[in-house]
């Protein structure tokens, strides 16, 4: 907030003007942004149509340079960076949605990637489900495991917060490797896959990652739907509300703890699908996957793609997956360039690549247009009153059109819906 | 001019169970303690629906400790505060904005980064009841609570005079729209008692009076309000009743012009005048 103190008015404007100048946006992304913005609805659904069938495409079209080979297969490749694109996705809602610091993520890709080998491992001696029941059963076990974590931790702030749940996720890998049934450093083999064959050998083996990179890519496109719709309503206000002022929040009605409570639950279930996604791909299962310094790099890929932005942070993710992939010679090294990078982000941009503020309501297209008509009246529609008083307080007109190139871009989704 | 500005009817939408001129608020040998220090003494008044009550007193009274006890926010170490007959001790902050105590911030606190429209959106937020199966299935009610917010939310915002800006964020806003911003705020939440914490600070004489007006026209509305304000002069005009606070005791309790004649309150207030004129 800009005026704690008691300003002046004329300070306040001063203050105003120079929050203005302030904002360092590159111009190529303020250009960008209002060309979008003078899109229509539908040129914008086609816009997007055209970049999620390029992005289904990818491995297919394998473009040189680009391409991970031939160190690593381009298709299980592009597999790993949906993969974490997915999960930097469910841990937004917690630190970049709700604002709440989680450093234990991991764990809860941890207990969906156990969920889906103890039901359908042969190495486990639990019943056997088909490998797509574990998916929602990870998600239902992920959240479970949320709640007993965050009704307890959710009352504490900030720093705690983070302490407690890097715990977790150190809690969790230990546990895989002290209770016999999760077998420790020998794990489970032969874990479950989608059904289907194409001349006697299954669709989604660990060898061919295409099915398992367009199954996952689906499911970004669904979860990003479902969580922009959480985004525009009562809930992502609540979350936005906590991260920017949790007691303003609480004193303006909002039950901060149940919709902490729903953020955590939100991010762990993410979190457990991604993780039983990966133990269908590889089909194999051990404590060694799930350390803290991965769970730090999910946490880079948010912070990298820009807190708060979908997209931006499924990029972040897949970042964050591609280049040790590609550049293999890394090595050991992929955490030190990561650390740098991200340091020199901080200092250039902070929000991350994309950052931007989320929309929060549902008609916001609707509403920018009801203003600005009612800022710019036109001949013969006689102005609304209250609007035109108080534009005759001080500078105000120069703002009719800020609206069109301000934080709210793509009006993509007014009644948007699954 | 201000008063011509409110042409947008905001009247409260909810039943209040007591009737006009009839005890909402009850507060009852309400006393704060930090440490060493009581901040609030054992201090009792009432709060009539409909009525203007003026909580005044010199900086450091207990004024906004008094708000902070009353909504949750402090603990107090004795008394009760009862609305509608029905004591708020121990409840959640939230429950009590929910059963109808809404307040402002003597130091602003918007959600900066939010739009206008979206901080007011919150304080609607309050009466609504979709949770997350509701928001991500968009079901009917979300739909109608969305239409809601761009409905009532926006004549909230043309009632305080700051509707040209709805799609600004907070913290870009003049200081003075902030804090007409956290009045629309407060008020979207419906609520029985509106509590404004010093809501005219920082601003110069003729933009307090402006606001003055506009306090004024929301009691019209319907609202019930306790005004924190140290400067006395500029409470008399619009309060029905006030109450004024020294060193966390209650020093007197009664009608403008009586207040306007007190020993005691003269004596508190004495060189006291105009403390942040030049502000
Ligand atoms: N959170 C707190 N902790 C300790 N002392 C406080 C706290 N809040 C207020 N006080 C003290 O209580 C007294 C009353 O403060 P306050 O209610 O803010 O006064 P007013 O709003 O009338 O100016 C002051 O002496 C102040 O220093
Ligand atoms: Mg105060």
């Amino acid at each position: 907030m800009s005026a704690h103190s008691p300003l002046s008015s004329a300070g306040a404007k001063q203050a105003e003007a120079a929050g203005k100048l302030g904002h360092k946006r590159p111009s190529w992304y303020l250009r960008l942004k209002s060309w979008w913005n003078d899109r229509s609805r539908w040129q914008q659904w086609l816009l997007l149509l055209v970049v999620v069938i390029l992005a289904y495409l990818l491995p297919v079209i394998n473009p040189p340079l680009i391409t991970t080979e031939p160190s690593n297969d381009f298709a299980i490749s592009c597999f790993n960076m949906a993969l974490y694109g997915l999960v930097a996705l469910g841990l937004n809602v917690v630190v970049g949605q709700a604002g709440l610091l989680d450093l234990g993520y991991i764990g809860f890709f941890a207990v969906g990637a156990y969920t889906a080998s103890l039901w359908t491992s042969p190495d486990s001696p639990l019943v056997h489900i088909p490998y797509l029941w574990t998916l929602p059963l990870a998600m239902i076990v992920t959240v479970v495991f949320g709640i007993a974590l965050g009704i307890p931790t959710l009352r504490l702030r900030g720093d705690y917060l983070a302490i407690v749940t890097l715990g977790f996720g150190e809690i969790i890998r230990l546990l895989a490797t002290i209770i016999p049934v999760l077998k420790g450093n020998t794990g489970f083999q032969n874990i479950g896959r989608p059904p289907g064959e194409i001349d006697g050998s299954p669709i989604f083996s660990a060898s061919n990652g295409l099915p398992w990179y367009w199954f996952t890519v689906t499911v970004i496109v669904i979860v990003m739907i479902l969580l922009g719709n959480l985004e525009r309503s009562r809930v992502g206000r609540a979350w936005f509300a906590i991260r920017e002022d949790e007691d303003a929040a609480e004193i303006m009605g909002v039950p901060t703890f149940r919709f902490k409570l729903a953020a955590f639950g939100t991010g762990a279930a993410l979190g457990g699908l991604s993780g039983a996604l990966l133990a269908g791909q590889v089909g194999f299962v051990n404590n060694q996957k799930f350390d803290v310094p991965t769970s730090i790099l999910f946490l880079a890929a948010v912070i990298l793609g820009g807190q708060g932005n979908k997209l931006g942070v499924v990029i972040g993710g897949a970042i964050v997956a591609y280049v040790p992939l590609r550049f293999t010679a890394l090595g050991g090294w992929k955490f030190l360039i990561f650390g740098v990078v991200l340091v020199l982000l901080m200092i250039f941009r902070s929000q991350g690549l994309f950052g931007k503020k989320p929309k929060l309501l549902t008609y916001t297209a609707r509403i920018r247009r009801k203003v600005k008509h009612e800022a710019s009246p036109e001949p013969g529609d006689p102005p609304h009153e209250a609007t035109a008083s108080a534009t005759d307080r001080s500078g105000i007109d120069e703002n009719t059109d800020r609206s069109g190139i301000d934080e709210n871009t793509d009006d993509g989704d007014e009644g948007g819906r699954a | 001019m201000n008063a011509d500005a409110n042409l947008t009817e905001v009247a409260p939408e909810r039943d209040i169970a007591v009737a006009e001129g009839d005890t909402l608020v009850k507060v009852k040998d309400l006393s704060v303690v930090f440490g060493g220090l009581t901040a609030l003494d054992s201090v009792s008044f009432d709060i009539r629906r409909g009525e203007i009550l003026g909580l005044i007193g010199p900086n450091g009274a207990g004024k906004t400790t008094c708000f902070n006890a009353m909504t949750g926010v402090y603990k107090p170490s004795q008394g009760s505060v009862m609305l509608e007959g029905h004591s708020l001790l121990g409840l959640k902050k939230h429950r009590i904005t929910r059963l109808g105590l809404a307040r402002t911030f003597q130091n602003i606190r918007l959600f900066g980064e939010m739009t206008a429209l979206e901080n007011v959106a919150v304080g609607l937020d309050a009466r609504h009841k979709s949770g997350m199966i509701s928001a991500m299935l968009r079901t009917p009610r979300h739909y109608r609570e969305e239409k809601q917010i761009i409905t009532r939310g926006m004549e909230l915002l043309e009632f305080v005079g700051i509707a040209d800006r709805a799609l600004d964020r907070a913290k870009d806003l003049p200081y003075g729209y902030q804090r007409r911003l956290e009045i629309a705020r407060a008020l979207a939440t419906d609520p029985k008692l509106l509590c404004l914490d010093e809501p005219a600070a920082g601003f110069n004489p003729a933009e307090k009076e402006e606001l003055m007006e506009l306090i004024h026209t929301v009691r019209d509305e319907g609202y019930t309000i306790l005004l924190i304000e140290h400067d006395m002069k500029l409470v008399m005009g619009v309060t029905d009743r006030i109450v004024v606070l020294e060193f966390g005791k209650k020093i007197a309790d009664d009608i403008p012009s009586a207040i306007r004649e007190d020993p005691a309150v003269i004596a508190a207030y004495l060189g006291q005048e105009e403390p942040d004129a030049t502000a």
